[in-house]
């Protein structure tokens, strides 16, 4: 498989804290990936680096072959639109239906009529179960129904690598299951390359096929889901299996 | 000792050094990265505008809301605004005998100077801090960065309409500011200094020139675009939460009324 994504030796420090140490990544064409780590270890930094929302301090962002430092911003929002970006809390534009949040990437970016648009929106909010919702607006949505237009918005351009910032957090266990069988989803139809950040290890065993741990700014293990359950490093296993010895500390 | 005393000028010098770094550090270098993003956000929007066409409705929306929002509040001030300036004006003038003149005079100053001036610090007060709080909650809850990867320019699809809308309602405003404020001075005139409705146009007619009601639109039209300006620009720099988007909020409305008065000042200055 070939990548289509690299971080190398990517330093980030925000404010006072210094949350990319180096970190080395490579995540290949038509896998998912899923980077584990504790709260604030800065896995949503990474892939905010990825989608160029974010630039190293120091470091290389390789996208495609391309670094995203020498792109322009056009040839950045170019590249931008084979993402589909799920963010934590969803980020609906407050002043939006959710019908609109949904279009929006189409209205903006395709000659698509309103019809076309509006039956591509109902398709997509049907698919994550919310399609009596269309005219409401996203503050009267609870945190994991706004995760799910947010999702709706994320897909509806079909896009070829998805980041997913904590795709289970907030959403009851019927819903994961849904989400989680989504991801996998877009991945044998679309081919779809597809980067998770997760803390919720169910879930990550459930899409990755590839696991990466993120801690002290560095990617500490790369492997299988399989390699993961069996390592022996005990910050791996103390994160993988939850318990409250060991070396990380709360 | 005698090392001491010749370490104490290097001290003075160091003491000077630490306090000119801590000046640039603290105040000078945030300034100018501040103006310096304010003038980018500036450039976009101007360069957005060949979109305007395809946002119409976006910025026929906005236009509504500030106007709305700033039409009763600018027409009250101005009003009393007018009743102020013609009594005070009318007082001085009733000792020569020349209150007659009352009329050119409130219409005048309003047009030139007050009409353009209240309703630019109206509306800093007003639009400006709705506008950073609006684009700072947007940033802070990740809408900004949402558009971005969605490859859709914040600034076209945020800053613009609003930018435009700002450039239409601020001079808009101001036309309603001086036509109360000249009305409100009549009052006045009529009232207490004895001067006819005849009298009264009759004085604004022969004195107040297309100039001084065009250099007040054209103040107008600078103040919407500062205010605008000031306004978005602080809100794509709020971060850290609520706590970021109050304190945007309030440097948005701080910097926009002393920009209006230093900006008043150097037009008045060109066109004196």
């Amino acid at each position: 498989m070939s990548a289509i994504i690299e971080l190398k030796g990517v330093h980030k420090t925000l404010g006072n804290k210094r949350v990319l140490a180096g970190l080395n990544l490579t995540v290949n064409q038509g896998e998912t990936l899923v980077i584990i780590g504790r709260s604030g270890s800065g896995k949503s930094v990474t892939l905010k680096h990825i989608v160029g929302l974010l630039q190293p301090d120091a470091g290389n962002v390789i996208i495609e072959g391309r670094d995203t430092a020498d792109m322009s911003y056009a040839e950045l929002s170019e590249l931008r639109m084979g993402f589909g970006f799920l963010f934590q809390d969803g980020a609906l534009l407050n002043s939006l239906t959710v019908g609109e949040n949904v279009a929006l990437p189409l209205r903006e970016h395709t000659r698509m009529t309103d019809d076309e648009i509006q039956r591509m929106v109902a398709e997509k909010l049907a698919f994550v179960g919310l399609e009596l919702h269309e005219n409401v607006m996203p503050s009267v949505l609870s945190g994991g129904m706004k995760k799910r237009v947010g999702l709706a918005r994320a897909i509806i351009r079909e896009p070829q690598i998805m980041l997913y910032d904590e795709p289970t957090h907030g959403l009851d266990p019927i819903m994961s299951s849904v989400v989680n069988e989504l991801i996998n989803n877009m991945k044998s139809k679309s081919k779809v390359t597809s980067i998770v950040v997760t803390h919720d290890m169910p879930s990550a065993f459930r899409v990755a096929d590839r696991i990466a741990m993120l801690y002290g700014g560095v990617i500490i293990k790369t492997g299988t889901p399989q390699e993961f359950l069996e390592a022996d490093d005990p910050i791996v296993k103390q994160f993988v299996y939850g318990e409250e010895q060991g070396p990380i500390t709360t | 000792m005698e090392k001491e005393r010749a370490i104490l000028p290097l001290r003075f010098f160091a003491g000077i050094g630490d306090r000119v770094t801590t000046l640039w550090t603290g105040m000078v270098k945030p300034a100018m990265e501040e103006t310096g993003f304010a003038l980018s956000v500036f450039v976009n929007s101007v360069l957005s505008l060949r979109l305007a066409f395809r946002k119409r409705r976006e910025i026929m929306y906005q236009v509504a809301l500030c106007g709305l929002n700033g039409l009763p509040v600018a027409v009250i001030v101005a009003f009393f605004s007018g009743l102020v300036l013609s009594l005070q004006v009318g007082s001085q003038l009733l000792r020569f005998g020349q209150q007659s003149s009352i009329g050119a005079l409130v219409a005048i100053s309003m047009c030139r100077e007050m009409g353009p001036v209240m309703t630019g610090n109206i509306l800093a007060g007003l639009i400006g801090s709705k506008m950073a709080a609006e684009i700072g909650t947007m940033k802070v809850s990740e809408e900004i960065d949402a558009l971005e990867v969605m490859s859709i320019n914040p600034i076209s699809f945020l800053i613009m309409p609003r930018f435009l809308a700002m450039c239409i309602v601020c001079p808009l405003l101001t036309v309603y500011a001086n036509v109360v404020g000249v009305a409100g001075g009549f009052l006045v005139a009529k009232g207490i200094l004895n001067v006819g409705w005849q009298a009264y146009m009759k004085e604004i007619n022969t004195y107040l020139m297309l100039k001084d009601v065009t250099i007040g639109m054209l103040k107008a039209l600078i103040f919407g675009m500062i205010i605008s300006i000031v306004g978005c620009a602080q809100g794509l720099r709020a971060e850290h939460g609520a706590y970021g988007v109050g304190r945007v909020t309030m440097r948005a409305v701080v910097i926009g009324s002393v920009f209006v008065l230093v900006f008043d000042w150097f037009v008045g200055w060109f066109f004196f």
